[in-house]
């Protein structure tokens, strides 16, 4: 399983503000290691992040999205204490889930 | 004339199955279940150009709009790896947010679905191969709308 994700979500004045770390190689398939050999594409492909059952936010990705991809975007509704669940799947299937609560 | 049709119906329900099936593939009605996920947008991540790109979502023709901040997006990148790209919309019932940018092999980046109670307004980080147009396809109210700003890139972030 991919490392976890570091997930900030903050409340900032009436919203939550949630800035979110992924760990992945975001391959583009574009790449060649250091024998010449094209590296297969490897990338998230779905996000999504809920709060209380429901998603806050949601996204498709390709491999052009940076390695180790940063996300931030806010939301209204929750207060602190309220958890923050952020999921996403890649291109092989793989998936990973954490969540972060919301600070004051 | 009844042969003909005798032919073609008898073609159809043999073992030609396969090659109708093939023509659907062909045709586009059919993926094949590459290695994805069911939803990913496969037509749209491999479409080339802002025109192709909005076909491939749905829509019909982007308007340009100035209604959008770029907030701390570079003009000038230093690493073509890792660009930072910030999106606010200000249209009205702003649906999602989509960032393309021209010159990269693959036109779209990527597309942030906006539910309501959460604002128009994405961050992220993107690879740009090249200096080159990036455009921000906002979907408001049902119509898609295309704003765009030029990023120069001095180091290339395609991995070249």
């Amino acid at each position: 399983m991919a490392d976890p994700m570091r997930i900030r979500a903050k409340i900032e004045g009436d919203k939550t503000v949630v800035r979110v770390l992924m760990s992945h190689e975001m391959e583009t398939g574009q790449r060649k290691d250091a024998s010449g050999k094209l590296v297969p594409a490897w990338f998230i492909q779905d996000v999504t992040a809920t709060w209380n059952g429901k998603t806050v936010m949601s996204a498709q990705w390709g491999p052009a999205i940076s390695k180790n991809p940063y996300l931030q975007f806010q939301f209204s509704g929750a207060k602190a204490g309220d958890k923050v669940t952020v999921a996403w799947t890649d291109n092989r299937g793989d998936k990973r889930t954490d969540e972060a609560v919301i600070a004051a | 004339m009844n042969q003909i049709n005798l032919g073609r119906r008898a073609a159809l329900k043999s073992g030609s199955a396969t090659a109708v099936f093939g023509l659907f593939v062909a045709a586009g009605l059919v993926r094949p279940a590459a290695a994805q996920q069911a939803g990913w947008n496969q037509g749209a991540f491999s479409a080339k150009g802002v025109d192709s790109v909005v076909k491939s979502l749905g829509g019909a023709s982007a308007a340009p709009t100035k209604d959008i901040n770029w907030g701390s997006t570079p003009e000038i990148a230093e690493n073509g790896a890792v660009v930072p790209v910030s999106v606010t919309s200000n249209i009205p019932k702003t649906e999602s947010i989509a960032i393309l940018v021209e010159k990269n092999p693959n036109t779209l980046s990527a597309v942030f679905n906006i539910p309501p109670g959460t604002d128009p307004n994405v961050s992220t980080r993107v690879k740009i191969g090249e200096t080159s147009n990036v455009y921000a396809l906002i979907k408001a109210d049902g119509k898609y709308f295309v704003a765009q700003r030029e990023i120069k890139v001095t180091l290339g972030g395609c991995g070249g």
